[in-house]
């Protein structure tokens, strides 16, 4: 569906199912250099068992307009008023990767609207070496090869995601293509510079769900300690043979661990 | 570190797609051979249909033995995935049946497998689907035969009988200035010796049969999606962009971003027509693809090395081959297939159609069949065979000489095959 978010027109998915903001709401936020589509099973589930799913594509990316935002900050106040727009007063939020970072600042800017927080793939402070900031700034496809690299524990990634018969690592290249040349520096300064993550973490009034690929390169599982301290009650669930693109790599675990995290919708 | 790939091209053909059998560790692709799968739950079995989980149901949809083989070619083509078919050209028909349907227009090259030209010359167009074939080196007439309702350019890598190289790149900007994808036959030159998605085709096939099993042996096709077309944007194909009754409503360019062609080719095409690979077959083809590297390489020096000595005999008219100077390609294809040509190609001798047969029956490693890409080297002669019925006027307009003869070079002893055809030319003069 298309909204309008502070006078630009935003994407959100949601799920194969007519959005009903009336009904419980889980929004996805995706990560640096993507697009809604990186949570196509998981939103396709939980949108035809009881939610209502909004997966946003944020600001200058997937089908969304305007450039990319600059900071998780600025990201958090859009996704606030994307909710707003569709008509949804509280949510559950599911971030991915920076999306984490940006779902876990809206839970700390609007404590009283999120109520409940999955962060997957995520690490705070969220540092993005010197030379990936620099490929991304100077050659992307060099960094997309490097994120690529690093974001997958291996080839094989059999029933595959989509479906059977789909490459995981060459449907991450294509949809880091797809996006508009230099969102991707942007996303990762976003990223580098997020400074108020434990602030955020102690003003959010909510349950928090940790979910971590094992073999995560990018997001190192050991980057996500201090905040599940900082999150009250969080649980962590580290998802084994996966790397940062665990949604695609393992996505049944990554469900699993979120239908235990989620209320139940009735 | 830059690579687009996980693992170099060796790699992928060996491990692209597979693991150790869970249940048991075997570290060979097990063949399942298993119509349908057991379902855990009720609520299971519901979310496997509708997409919002991924896993198998009922093998004319997928299957675990032939979801790695699509993987795996998936991996060496650079594509977004992969679906295997019953043949070659049930890969073909799945590309178009996707894309197409009565009242649109594909344009073509003409110098196609006759099995391809068949099929959009006669069997398409009865169903309202029109093709218009240009000559594949001409860039304005590939620009002149575009109609508002074309929805594909289609080509071969290099094509029959006389090896013309298309030109990827030019053919595929062409395509995209309209709106539409490129599709291209890469059977003869398989992802050993050009991946055609770097250089702008959209959608690659194959038959697998080919060089790809390597060994005769099966039938099969893959059919790759390279995930680089943007269907929302080209704004042509509704059939991935607005609601399809057929699937719940699904509108697969919102459910995947990159790899939308391949849902609704599996959900549809492949469910409807049932043009699927045996899982027996797909074990075949593994097989042969895990020494792919090694076995082109060989095909290709082999090749070599026997155009190399046709092109030097008396005898021989013409060897139509893009790396020897006289062929109109040899430009292009230093360019697009640095790694050689590939094994099939046509000479013509000197003589008479009865030359041919007596060049043929002399032979006596070169099998007499119609295929190409096994092991073994073949040979043809077109106009005893599956041109038996032309005129020598009317087999010139289709590119062929009473005397042509196609090879499928093969990994035997290159000693061993210059001496058999050195045999078969003498034979086929001594009648003469």
């Amino acid at each position: 569906m298309l909204l309008q978010v502070d006078g630009r027109s935003a994407y959100a998915y949601t799920g194969g199912r007519p959005f009903d903001a009336a009904g419980p709401v889980v929004a996805f936020v995706h990560g640096a250099q993507h697009d809604h589509s990186v949570w196509i099973l998981q939103s396709r589930w939980l949108a035809h068992h009881g939610w209502s799913v909004l997966a946003v594509d944020l600001p200058g990316h997937g089908r969304s307009d305007g450039p990319p935002l600059d900071s998780v900050e600025a990201m958090a106040q859009w996704l606030l008023a994307a909710l707003s727009a569709a008509g949804v007063e509280r949510a559950h939020l599911v971030g991915h990767s920076m999306g984490s970072l940006v779902a876990l600042e809206a839970a700390g800017r609007a404590p009283g609207r999120i109520a409940g927080l999955g962060l997957v793939g995520t690490a705070y402070p969220m540092r993005v070496s010197d030379a990936l900031l620099a490929a991304a700034r100077e050659d992307e496809p060099r960094a997309f090869d490097m994120i690529n690299a690093w974001s997958h524990s291996g080839l094989t990634h059999q029933p595959g995601c989509p479906g059977p018969g789909f490459s995981v690592f060459v449907q991450n290249r294509r949809l880091m293509e797809r996006q508009r040349p230099g969102t991707l520096s942007v996303d990762f300064a976003a990223c580098n510079a997020y400074a108020n993550g434990f602030e955020a973490a102690a003003s959010a009034k909510c349950p928090a769900l940790l979910v971590l690929g094992a073999r995560d390169l990018m997001t190192r599982p050991s980057a996500a300690a201090g905040l599940a301290e900082r999150l009250p009650g969080s649980r962590v669930v580290k998802v084994p043979d996966a790397g940062h693109a665990l949604m695609a790599e393992r996505p049944d675990a990554v469900l699993d661990a979120l239908r235990g995290f989620l209320p139940s919708p009735a | 570190m830059s690579q687009p790939d996980l693992f170099r091209f060796d790699t992928l053909s060996l491990h692209a797609g597979a693991a150790p059998d869970a249940a048991h560790g075997a570290r060979a692709t097990p063949i399942y051979l298993s119509t349908a799968f057991q379902f855990r739950d009720s609520d299971h079995a519901a979310a496997l249909f509708n997409m919002e989980q991924a896993g198998h149901v009922y093998s004319r949809i997928s299957n675990p033995t032939v979801s790695v083989l699509e993987e795996r070619i998936a991996a060496l083509d650079r594509g977004v995935g992969a679906i295997a078919t019953a043949s070659g050209q049930a890969a073909l028909h799945l590309a178009i049946a996707t894309l197409a349907g009565a009242g649109s227009h594909i344009v073509a090259s003409r110098a196609l497998y006759g099995g391809s030209h068949n099929l959009l010359a006669y069997t398409l167009a009865r169903f309202g689907i029109e093709t218009s074939f240009v000559d594949p080196r001409d860039a304005d007439a590939w620009r002149a035969a575009l109609r508002p309702n074309t929805r594909m350019l289609f080509g071969e890598t290099l094509g029959n009988p006389g090896l013309d190289v298309l030109d990827i790149p030019t053919v595929a900007e062409i395509a995209h200035g309209h709106g539409v994808p490129l599709l291209v036959d890469s059977t003869f030159t398989t992802p050993w010796l050009i991946r055609p998605v770097d250089h702008g085709a959209d959608l690659v096939y194959h038959s697998a049969t080919k060089f790809l099993c390597g060994h005769g042996t099966v039938v099969g096709g893959l059919l790759v999606d390279g995930g680089t077309f943007d269907w929302h944007a080209s704004g042509k194909f509704p059939e991935l962009t607005e609601p399809y009754a057929g699937f719940h409503g699904m509108v697969f360019a919102e459910e995947s971003t990159v790899a939308p062609f391949l849902l609704r080719a599996r959900r549809e095409g492949l469910r409807d027509f049932g043009a699927c690979m045996s899982p027996m077959n797909a074990f075949q083809i593994l097989q042969g693809v895990e020494t792919l590297p090694l076995r082109m390489a060989r095909h290709v020096s082999n090749a070599r090395r026997v155009v190399e000595f046709l092109a030097a005999q008396p005898g021989v008219a013409r060897v139509a081959y893009p790396e020897l100077d006289s062929h109109p390609d040899r430009a292009l294809a230093a360019r697009l297939l640095p790694r050689g040509c590939g094994a099939v190609f046509s000479f013509d001798l000197k003589g008479d159609r009865a030359a041919g047969r007596r060049f043929v029956e002399a032979l006596r490693i070169f099998s007499h069949l119609a295929n190409v890409g096994d092991a073994r080297s073949l040979v043809i002669h077109p106009a005893s065979t599956t041109h038996f019925r032309m005129d020598a006027d009317a087999l010139a307009a289709a590119g062929i000489r009473e005397g042509t003869l196609r090879l499928s070079v093969g990994l035997e002893d290159p000693d061993d095959l210059v001496e058999d055809l050195a045999g078969a030319l003498r034979a086929a003069q001594k009648g003469a």
